[in-house]
């Protein structure tokens, strides 16, 4: 089984394919996993992992100044239905539209926007560090306790068009989306990467996860 | 709720840790990867190498040292120390840092701050700042690992910084630092009512009271401390359950 984390030159590439990695390396069958940017390598993967840090523009301008990968996703992803994460900026690539440094399209893939969150001056931007989630009965929290910690940073938010694409949320004060899903394609806001033993329970959910 | 976080700090020289008092007479105080997988099993809430090899020769001994602890540790990983420009950071991003802090070369050439930011987000770039009081609630921006004063106000320029797209600062007081007698709680107050992103206190933590008013009277969203982990005083463990009984929301 092949796993294809997706090369656009963004951020910490390094830390995820190491997470993956290693939760990978506990399975019975690990996963061959590749760092690419190849449409070909692409579409012969059979889980797909977006990573993403950056502005949301820069992120989409760099994806389709790669040419085929926007193409070869849309294959994988939507037509041949292939398992997919997005993590931080990579989840928002997922939306309609994104205002993060004007107006930006997403991939439309689960409806909603990305805005910039909204709190009361006491509360920094970014929101960054270790924040609990609250999630609904999914696979991906398979082994996971409510209120679990685990790592965001980010200035922006997802605001899904349809409750139930959100999976689950976080509070800074008000409820933001912490992960989402639809179908085979889901996402999250905070970096399993980078969320310790919980984020490694939330790397081993997707390995597994057959939806 | 969001949770204070917790940063044991590694300087490492030559790809060894070391500590030093106010900057100088520095003491070996281990292998920084071991270190840091020992942190990371302690429920430290991310980590910080900052690089004090003088010269760039020795450099890559670092490369080395963030690539092995990225590969053992699944927490945020912040590297400084001697980054200049673009290419230093993409190499520690390369490596396996999470966030690169940039000190000197900010205050060399304030653009960099915005073109790192722009290119690799905010989320990954952490301005260093070195600050030291030079009247009375005043703060002067320090450079050159403290050595060089500049005219320039430190909470100007943590606004500056803060506009311009740096995600985090972490402020160190170079009064403190070293001195094990608590955070310059005035500075970081004077910087965190003034600045809106996340600031990290540096400098001067000498028992567990001190990292409680660096919450409580500097108002930091992060502390980062060095010699009470290396030396044994302190696990993270105990700081956690003492900010906890103390109300301060942490990562237990």
């Amino acid at each position: 089984m092949n796993l294809a984390i997706i090369n656009f030159g963004s951020g910490n590439l390094h830390s995820v394919h190491k997470a993956f990695e290693s939760v990978s390396s506990d399975l019975s069958n690990p996963y061959n996993i590749i760092v690419t940017n190849d449409p070909k390598e692409i579409q012969s993967a059979d889980k797909i992992v977006l990573p993403g840090v950056g502005a949301f523009g820069d992120c989409k301008n760099a994806i389709l100044n790669i040419e085929g990968l926007h193409a070869s996703l849309e294959v994988s992803v939507i037509k041949n239905k292939v398992p997919f994460m997005g993590i931080c900026v990579g989840m928002q690539l997922l939306a309609d539209l994104s205002y993060e440094f004007g107006t930006h399209s997403g991939f439309g893939w689960i409806p909603g926007e990305v805005r910039r969150i909204a709190s009361p001056k006491e509360y920094k931007i970014p929101h960054m560090g270790w924040n609990e989630i609250t999630f609904s009965d999914h696979k991906l929290f398979d082994n996971c306790e409510q209120g679990s910690d685990f790592y965001f940073v980010h200035s922006f938010y997802f605001q899904n068009q349809k409750n139930e694409h959100s999976i689950a949320t976080t509070k800074y004060p008000d409820q933001i989306t912490a992960a989402v899903c639809k179908e085979n394609i889901c996402g999250t806001q905070f970096h399993p990467e980078k969320s310790h033993i919980n984020g490694k329970k939330i790397i081993h959910n997707f390995l597994e996860w057959k939806p | 709720m969001l949770k204070k976080r917790i940063i044991p700090c590694l300087d490492v020289d030559n790809g060894r840790v070391v500590k030093g008092v106010n900057f100088i007479d520095l003491v070996d105080a281990g292998d920084p990867v071991e270190q840091a997988i020992i942190y990371n099993a302690e429920g430290a809430d991310e980590l910080c190498f900052l690089d004090i090899t003088a010269s760039s020769d020795n450099r890559d001994t670092l490369l080395e040292v963030v690539k092995k602890t990225a590969e053992n540790c699944f927490i945020p990983l912040t590297v400084g120390g001697g980054v200049r420009n673009l290419d230093d950071i993409s190499r520690l991003l390369h490596f396996g840092a999470d966030k690169v802090s940039i000190n000197t070369a900010a205050v060399d050439n304030i653009d960099l701050v915005a073109k790192a930011a722009n290119k690799y987000g905010s989320s990954t770039i952490v301005i260093a700042v070195d600050a030291k009081e030079t009247a009375e609630n005043q703060w002067k921006v320090f450079t050159h690992g403290g050595r060089k004063e500049t005219n320039i106000d430190v909470v100007t320029y943590c606004n500056e910084v803060a506009k311009l797209g740096a995600g985090e600062i972490l402020l160190t007081s170079m009064d403190r630092d070293g001195t094990k007698s608590g955070f310059d709680n005035k500075l970081l107050k004077a910087v965190t009512s003034k600045v809106n992103v996340p600031v990290i206190a540096s400098g001067g933590v000498g028992n567990l009271s001190h990292l409680l008013d660096g919450i409580l009277e500097g108002e930091a969203s992060a502390l980062l401390a060095a010699s009470i982990f290396h030396f044994g005083e302190y696990s993270i463990g105990e700081v956690k359950r003492y900010l906890a009984d103390n109300n301060i929301p942490v990562r237990i």
